[in-house]
């Protein structure tokens, strides 16, 4: 039977090329608009760590108080980083199975060989728990141990990427990197670990960034060594010292931190040591208002700095507009393909056939279209995620892609969407009156 | 034309009429909204910097191997030089940031040492005596910073300038009643002196929580002694290109320990605008693009259905036809039906553009949509509904009398 409903498709479909050609082009640029919105979308809106992301918590400390409020735009938010004292205080009182303080460097490089040009590199001092916090993959060796965050040693772990340009791609565990004028020692180089957002430091990063990730080295050690901030740093007030040791001393805040929390009673408790921390502090004189700490989720956390741009949004909203209007538009040119043939729904009718056999019929019919539009919509959808690349920002643009589940996606959304719009034309087809269609011929 | 026929066939396909109402209310609501944020962007990417923009290149240097301020002041100083005497450059000085960089910092800036008690928020620029004719700003206002007054800032070092220089936008919000020529403003704990205003200076970023002190910069008298540093240099315009491909060879030759990225180390400015405002360029191109298909395939869908009912009612025409309407009367038949349609679809799709651009404000924190963008969207819509029934229509008004004879 269906055989036979796909023959009468094609023939019902041959019959008006122009009207098919139509529904077949609507259909197409409909759903690959919006596919390739949605492959955008999907690219930025994605969780980088999806087996963690609920247990990985961002802690807030509200260390600036109502008044420093930025402009009224953040309510009343506290700041979304922290500040040198809290920071290094959190680390040392060390209340989770995880957590590190990080901010972001961009140390120089010089090579060796003093033929070659120095070479600028970005990354983040980290304590050694972030590795195993973040489930970061090593290529070659292991993170430094917490022995070498408290002595503050020169070592470093390397991305693949920068174990390329340096050593040539071979193993490089204990040869030396040279920073800023001193040698760091090479405990581990990574296995093509560059998770988007970047969201260990999204405050820094805003998510999505060209910048690469290439050195990983001890936050003590970056301290120690005076190796500025390279991320933002906001300052409610003019710092009291000078100097890099001046900006540790002061309330500005230029330090991201993140905590591993097992499960919700770890979570709650964590939670309460943030109140109880900022009760201390304010019992010694540091603040005079209210707690109101945060302690958000990473899904909560990218939330809340609205990591997903919300041109993506919007167009992704502008897109399933069209969709939803090039489906309106299909359900008319259905209605008015399927009624022109009434006689003949009349002519089946008479002869026997069930309503439930135009359905089938009909169905097919549309289904046919949709999937022929399909084909259309991921032709075009490739074409249009090649092209995202001249209209977005290259940071979002690199990251949206093609694959099997979008192209399947595709077809699918077509053809449901298609049947979909072919529902209430073939309704209006199936009670077709047989008896009116054979006296009127 | 009488509307009350028309009104009743319309009864006998309300599917088909409903269909088109809501493709057109559909096509109203989306096309009204991309329309005002394309316009949007425009205008956004439109502003001026007040920046001299031909001519002008962008170096970003960073020295290797962690100098001392002491040594990166003689380094820099060495730089200027080197670039000064470049042929084709005209000016040059050192920054930490620049119009449209989409990087610095801001301060907030007011009457009082309190930084929680600010006027405005500023976006504060690094400059020397060269700053002004580097970039080709315009002084409304007072005079230029001395040669004598520029001094060095190492990293994380206290800003107290003595002298300042604002934008006429800073100047008149700090000082709303007269010049703020010569007055104090304090944008650190301790006072400054404005001593020149500038017509205009836009902030380094272009990102629309910031719009509202876009115009509030600030010009401070210091050298920034730290690794970062870009020079802004000022070419005569037909020799920019050739100055953009001697420069990084020029410096590295002076000194090897320091980094200038090949790939996006020395920018024209034109490239930087460009990079500055590519979302706004993309997201305009994005909402075009979404709205020629959506008229296309709106226009395709009335051609489509009106077809089918001329088709379908081709003995009626005959009738009518045979009767003595002439063929203006088929036509008008059409085009009102279709018109009658449009409009409800348009008063519908007026609603929802509101209704959309509500939420969008909400969501987005957009501006409310101007009612020409809706008038102007409802106004082509029932221009592009004729346009499109009109072959259709005319077909119609060819049917021969004769039709009406026929399998009667």
């Amino acid at each position: 039977m269906l055989g036979y409903y796909l023959d009468l498709a094609l023939r019902s479909l041959k019959r008006s090329p122009g009207l098919t050609t139509l529904m077949i082009l609507i259909v197409g640029f409909g759903v690959a608009a919006s596919m390739t919105s949605y492959s955008v979308f999907r690219a930025v809106s994605g969780d980088p760590i999806p087996w963690k992301s609920s247990r990985l918590f961002v802690p807030q400390i509200d260390m600036w108080g109502p008044k420093g409020r930025r402009d009224g735009t953040n309510n009343n938010e506290p700041p979304d980083a922290m500040d040198y004292t809290d920071a290094v205080a959190m680390m040392r009182e060390h209340r989770a199975k995880y957590q590190s303080a990080m901010y972001r460097v961009s140390p120089s490089i010089v090579p060796p060989d003093a033929s070659k040009h120095p070479i600028n590199v970005g990354g983040h001092a980290v304590y050694s728990e972030f590795f195993p916090m973040l489930d970061v993959p090593f290529k070659f060796g292991n993170a430094w141990g917490a022995d070498s965050d408290a002595q503050r040693a020169a070592v470093i772990v390397i991305s693949d990427k920068l174990n390329q340009k340096l050593f040539g791609g071979a193993n490089s565990i204990g040869k030396t990197v040279n920073i800023d004028g001193k040698d760091y020692r090479v405990t581990g180089v990574l296995d093509n670990w560059s998770p988007k957002p970047v969201f260990y430091d999204v405050v820094n990063t805003g998510g999505f960034t060209t910048g690469q990730e290439d050195v990983f080295l001890p936050f003590t050690r970056a301290i120690d060594v005076g190796m500025p901030n390279d991320g933002n740093t906001n300052c409610a007030e003019i710092p009291k010292g000078s100097g890099f040791v001046g900006l540790q001393q002061s309330s500005c805040i230029w330090i991201s931190y993140m905590a591993e929390l097992d499960d919700k009673a770890a979570a709650s408790a964590y939670k309460d040591y943030l109140d109880g921390y900022f009760r201390d502090q304010k019992a010694a004189g540091r603040f005079d208002w209210p707690v109101n700490n945060r302690l958000r989720d990473l899904p909560a956390w990218l939330d809340s700095e609205h990591v997903v741009p919300s041109d993506t949004k919007i167009s992704l909203m502008v897109a399933l507009g069209l969709l939803v209007a090039c489906l309106v538009n299909t359900a008319g040119l259905l209605l008015a393909k399927f009624l022109r043939r009434s006689s003949e729904i009349g002519v089946r009718r008479a002869l026997g056939a069930p309503r439930m056999a135009i359905y089938m019929q009909f169905l097919i019919e549309a289904g046919m279209v949709g999937l022929t539009g399909g084909v259309l919509g991921l032709m075009l959808t490739w074409v249009g995620v090649r092209c995202v690349s001249w209209v977005l920002p290259k940071e979002i643009a690199s990251l949206a892609h093609v694959d099997l589940a979008l192209l399947m996606l595709t077809l699918a959304v077509a053809v449901l969407a298609t049947m979909l719009a072919g529902l209430y034309p073939t309704f209006r087809a199936s009670r077709v009156q047989p008896a009116l269609q054979l006296k009127t011929n | 034309m009488q509307i009350s026929p028309i009104l009743a066939a319309l009864r006998y396909h309300k599917a088909g009429v409903v269909l088109i109402a809501m493709q057109i209310a559909l096509t109203l609501a989306i096309v009204c909204n991309a329309m005002f944020i394309i316009h949007q962007r425009l205008v956004r990417m439109d502003k001026p910097s007040g920046v001299e923009e031909s001519g002008l290149l962008v170096v970003k240097n960073e020295w290797a191997g962690k100098p001392a301020t002491g040594q990166i002041a003689s380094l820099m100083a060495a730089d200027l030089d080197t670039l000064r005497k470049m042929p084709g450059v005209a000016n040059v000085y050192a920054t930490n940031t620049y119009p449209l960089s989409n990087g610095g910092f801001a301060n907030g800036i007011g009457h009082s040492p309190d930084k929680r008690n600010y006027v405005s928020v500023t976006a504060v620029y690094f400059s020397d005596e060269n700053t002004l004719s580097t970039l080709g700003l315009k002084l409304v206002e007072g005079r230029n910073f001395n040669a004598d007054e520029i001094n060095g800032l190492g990293d994380n070092d206290k800003i107290a300038p003595a002298v300042i220089i604002v934008t006429r936008e800073l100047a008149r919000r700090l000082y709303p009643d007269g010049s703020a020529l010569g007055k104090t403003a304090y944008i650190s704990n301790e006072p400054s002196i404005i001593i020149g205003i500038v017509d205009r200076l836009q902030i380094p970023w272009v990102d629309n929580s910031m719009a509202r002190w876009a115009d509030c910069s600030t010009l401070l008298p210091f050298r920034n002694l730290v690794t970062i540093t870009h020079y802004l240099i000022r070419t005569q315009p037909e020799e920019i290109e050739d100055v953009a491909t001697r420069v990084r060879a020029t410096l590295y030759a002076t000194q090897r320990l320091r980094v200038i990225r090949p790939k996006d180390g020395v920018k024209t400015f034109a490239q930087v605008r460009a990079a500055a405002y590519k979302s706004d360029r993309g997201m305009a191109i994005l909402m075009g693009v979404i709205s020629v298909i959506l008229v296309a395939t709106t226009a395709a869908g009335i051609v489509g259905l009106a077809s089918f009912w001329v088709g379908q009612r081709r003995k009626q025409i005959g009738v009518r036809r045979a009767l003595g309407a002439t063929r203006q009367d088929i036509l008008g038949y059409f085009l009102t039906e279709n018109l009658l349609i449009c409009m409800a679809g348009v008063v519908l799709g007026g609603l929802l553009a509101i209704g959309l651009n509500l939420w969008l404000m909400k969501q987005f924190e957009m501006e409310r949509i101007a009612p020409g963008y809706v008038l102007a969207g409802v106004a082509m819509l029932l221009l592009l509904g004729q346009c499109a029934v009109f072959a259709p229509a005319w077909r119609a008004s060819h049917v021969p009398p004769v039709e009406a004879t026929r399998s009667v």
